[in-house]
Formats: C-alpha cells, structure tokens, sequence
C-alpha cells in the first residue's frame, strides 16, 4: 500500500501546495499577524517543512521540535482558534488543489496531532 | 560545543554561534561583507565533519562537493577543520575602462574582466579591495551588447567603495572580482509572459541588463519597468529608457519619485502604490525586484498576494555591508 505523502503526489504536490495554501495563510485576517515579519524566501522553506509534515512525509521534527518552534508564537498569543484556522486554511487549499475529501481528513489527522506541541499545552 | 579547527589552532564555538563568528571572535581575520549567505564572501572549505545544509545553500555542486561553505551561514553541529578557498578559484582580475557619472549620486563604472568572463544580465559581482574590503555590485551590461562590464553605483556617505570608485579609481586600474552570483536574470524560454519589474536607486542596474536581456531574446510579451527615486534627480538612464520604450511595443517605462516637483511624464509616490494602481492583478506574471530591502521586501510579498507565483518572483535586494 503506498503512504499518504505519496498518495498525494510526494514533494512535487508539495511544491504546488506552497503558494495556494501560503497565499490562503498571508489573506487570512485571524492568523496572518503571525507571518508579518517574517521573511518570505525563510518561510517558503519553512512552509514546505509544514507540508510535508502534514502530509506525512519524510520529516526530521519531533514533538519537541514544534513545541519550541512555535513557543514565541504561543508567548505572543496563538491559540486554539488560530490553531483551528490553519487547520481550515489547509483544507481550503487543498480542495482548491482538488486532492480527494479522504486524503484530506488524513491530512487534519496529522496536523492535528501536532496540536498540544503546537499549542505547548 | 564544537570546536572549529583553523590554521593549527583550535576554538570552540559557542552555542548558536556561526563558524565566521567564533573566528571572528578569536581575532581571525576573513573576509566577509553581507553576512546574509548572499554574497559568498566568507566562502571556506571544511575538511570533514557534518556541514549543515544551511551552510552549502546556493553553492554549485562542484563547489559542494569540495566542502566548500559559507562561513556566516554555519552553525556548526559536529567539530570542523576549515581552511581558506585557494583565493584563485574565486576571484579574477579587470581593468577599468571607464567612470562616468550617470547622476548626481550614481556613477556608471566599466570594466574588462582580463579573462573570458560569462554571466547572465541581473547577476552580481563582489568588487575586492585590499584583501578584505568586499562589496556587490549588479551587472547591467548585456554580453550581446557590448564587451564590458557595465555597474551602476550609488555614492554612499563615506563609502568605502562607492567613495574609492568616486573619488580615486581611474581608468587603467585593476580591481579583483568574484562571481557571478545570484539567480536574479531572465531565462528564455516563457516569451509571452508578462513581466514586471520594479527598482528602487541602483536597482535599476540589475533590470537594465535584464530588459535588455529579454528584448534581446525576442521576448513577446508585455514588459513593464518602473524604476522609483526619492527625488526626481535620483533617477538616470531616464532618456535612455524612454528611446528605449519608443522602439519597442511591448516595453512600458515608468520613472517615479517619491517627492513631488513639476516634471512632465514622471509618476510621484509611493513605488508600491503606483505599482499596483498599475497591476492590481498579477496572476501569471513573473516580477524581478531589486533594490534597498526596506521596499523590496513588501514589494515581494504584495506581488505574492497579487498573484505571482512564489518561484516567479526574483529579487535582489542590496543589503547594505555590515
Ligand atoms: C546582491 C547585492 C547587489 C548590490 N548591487 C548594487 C548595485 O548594483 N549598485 C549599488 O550602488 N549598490 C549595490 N549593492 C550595495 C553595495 O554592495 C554596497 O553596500 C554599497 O555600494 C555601499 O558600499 P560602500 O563601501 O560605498 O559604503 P560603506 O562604507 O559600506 O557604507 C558607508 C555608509 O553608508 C551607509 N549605507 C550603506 N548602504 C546604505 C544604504 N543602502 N542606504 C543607506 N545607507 C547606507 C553605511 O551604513 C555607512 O554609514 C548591492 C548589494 C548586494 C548585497
Ligand atoms: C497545524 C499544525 C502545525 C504544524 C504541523 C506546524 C509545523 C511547522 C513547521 C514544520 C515549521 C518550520 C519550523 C522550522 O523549520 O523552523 C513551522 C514554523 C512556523 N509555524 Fe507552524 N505548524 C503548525 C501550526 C501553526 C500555527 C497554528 C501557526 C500560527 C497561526 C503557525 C505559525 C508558524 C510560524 C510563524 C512559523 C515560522 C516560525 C519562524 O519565524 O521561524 N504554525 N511550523
């Protein structure tokens, strides 16, 4: 049986998901403070890690990893709600890109897992 | 910690610092200017041990596969040996043809490389001086157009190189050169799509070669160029650009300037603003934007917004040395 990353279509459905979802992410009002100040090439690598992470594909992040890259976040206010945001701007994205619904829920799945780290709960 | 091991001695890094800090530190003396992995300056080899990939990010393979590394972008995990790059490998040497004042705060300067020398319009070069004094400068020559290298620089208050090239260069002298660096040039091959490219000062130097490039190469489809200045002075090659626009259909120039006077056919304001009263919509452009990273920066992320994909926006911001 082949993985979700490859499912999906591997690092190239990565590199095609990176402007719709990141563009989605910058126009969203409830989140997008949060990307305000960082430096667009940084974190076009950064949301390729994302990516590829939720997509459950070959990654190097521990739960410790997300718990302290996202503290100064966390110190600056992100919780749940922006937590559920993301989740919602990466389904949109994706239906745009026109993965399957069943592909996605796996997708959430996984990013949900992420959430006490994310959140440092 | 690791230990970084440099002409028979040894010094330990410090947690979070970067090999070219630590040695820096230690009173080691190597060459560096942007601090930023752009300009390559700091470029040194490594023996053994782990490179992080941060430190090899934009390098040519061959270069990679030597354990070459750019000293301000490694944090080093594992110990290091490192060593000087034989400075031949990276630098070549160029005669002064000519300098020339393009405004009243831009001088154009001219050079012939003392080798054959290729590169892409758009790229940059970093102009050595005594050894350790390193500054980058963008090529807006077009290698169809004419043998030598042409450069645009704006004169800094008390600038080391700017003010050299001012105030002593002469034509006939010879300056050592790296390069070319840098990914920001046209690439053939997309004749009929859009472009749009924005400068801010000297960043007009790289989308000069650039638009020439591209008319060069038979490119079809609309090209606009708007190129800002805070004062109407500021901007040059204005007459060249507008005779330019004239012969070809598809080029739209646009001067700007942030600060009002009268002047006929010049744009006053904000570059982003006028830029995007112009092009509210970019969906399948591709942008070029260069200049002071106070502007290009927003600019970047305003062109995303608006459309341009993320791989069809080059910018080539021009960090100042630090
Ligand atoms: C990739 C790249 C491409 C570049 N291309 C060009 C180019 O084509 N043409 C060009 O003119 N420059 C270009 N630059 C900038 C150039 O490399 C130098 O930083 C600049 O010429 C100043 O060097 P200097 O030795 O004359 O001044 P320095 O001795 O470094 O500085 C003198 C004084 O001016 C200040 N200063 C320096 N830069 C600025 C600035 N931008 N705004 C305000 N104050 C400043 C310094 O803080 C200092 O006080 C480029 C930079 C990069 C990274
Ligand atoms: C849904 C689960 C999430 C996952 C799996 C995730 C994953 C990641 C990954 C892998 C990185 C790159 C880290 C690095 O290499 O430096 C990162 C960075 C980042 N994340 Fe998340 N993230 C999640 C949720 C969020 C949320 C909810 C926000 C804010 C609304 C957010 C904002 C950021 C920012 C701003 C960065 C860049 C940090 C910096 O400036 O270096 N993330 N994330």
């Amino acid at each position: 049986m082949s993985s979700l990353f490859e499912e999906i279509g591997g690092s190239a459905a990565v590199d095609a998901t990176v402007d719709v979802f990141y563009r989605i992410v910058l126009a969203d009002d409830r989140i997008s403070r949060f990307f305000e100040n960082t430096d667009m090439d940084q974190q076009a690598a950064k949301q390729k890690a994302f990516l590829t992470f939720a997509f459950g594909g070959p990654n190097n992040y521990s739960g410790k990893d997300m718990r302290e890259g996202h503290a100064h976040l966390v110190a600056d206010g992100l919780n749940e709600s922006h937590f559920n945001a993301v989740a919602e701007d990466l389904t949109q994205a994706l239906q745009e890109m026109g993965v399957a619904q069943n592909l996605i829920d796996q997708v959430i799945t996984i990013a949900a897992s992420t959430k006490n780290d994310v959140l440092g709960l | 910690m690791p230990e970084v091991t440099f002409e028979g001695n040894t010094y330990v890094c410090s947690e979070e610092e970067t090999v070219l800090e630590c040695l820096h530190r230690h009173d080691v003396s190597i060459a560096s200017s942007c601090l930023n992995g752009i300009c390559q300056s700091c470029i040194m080899q490594s023996g053994d041990g782990h490179l992080p990939e941060k430190a090899q990010s934009g390098l040519k393979d061959s270069w990679r596969s030597l354990g070459y590394f750019l000293a301000c972008q490694c944090r080093p995990t594992d110990s290091l040996q490192v060593a000087r790059v034989d400075s031949a490998e990276t630098k070549f040497r160029a005669t002064l043809t000519r300098i020339e004042p393009l405004s009243s705060t831009v001088i154009g300067v001219w050079m012939r490389p003392e080798l054959r020398f290729d590169y892409r319009p758009g790229q940059f070069v970093n102009f050595v001086r005594e050894g350790n004094l390193i500054r980058s400068y963008s090529i807006a020559s077009v290698p169809a157009l004419q043998d030598e290298l042409e450069f645009h620089v704006a004169l800094m208050p008390e600038g080391k190189m700017s003010g050299w090239l001012h105030d002593n260069a002469r034509a006939g002298d010879s300056l050592d050169l790296q390069g070319p660096l840098g990914s920001c040039f046209y690439v053939p091959g997309k004749s009929e799509q859009a472009l749009l490219l924005v400068g801010t000062g000297t960043g007009l130097a790289p989308l000069y070669g650039i638009v020439r490039d591209a008319l060069e190469a038979g490119h079809t489809g609309p090209i606009h160029l708007l190129h800002g200045a805070l004062e109407v002075r500021g901007l040059y090659l204005v007459d060249v650009l507008r005779q330019l626009a004239l012969e070809h259909d598809n080029f739209t120039y646009t001067p700007c300037a942030l600060r009002t006077a009268e002047e006929q056919a010049i744009e006053y304001g904000d570059i982003s603003e006028l830029t995007f009263n112009h092009h509210p919509q970019l969906k399948g452009w591709r942008a070029y934007l260069c200049g002071h990273p106070d502007t290009i920066k927003p600019l970047q992320k305003k062109c995303f917004l608006a459309g341009v994909s993320m791989s069809d926006i080059l910018v080539d911001v021009f960090l100042p040395a630090q």
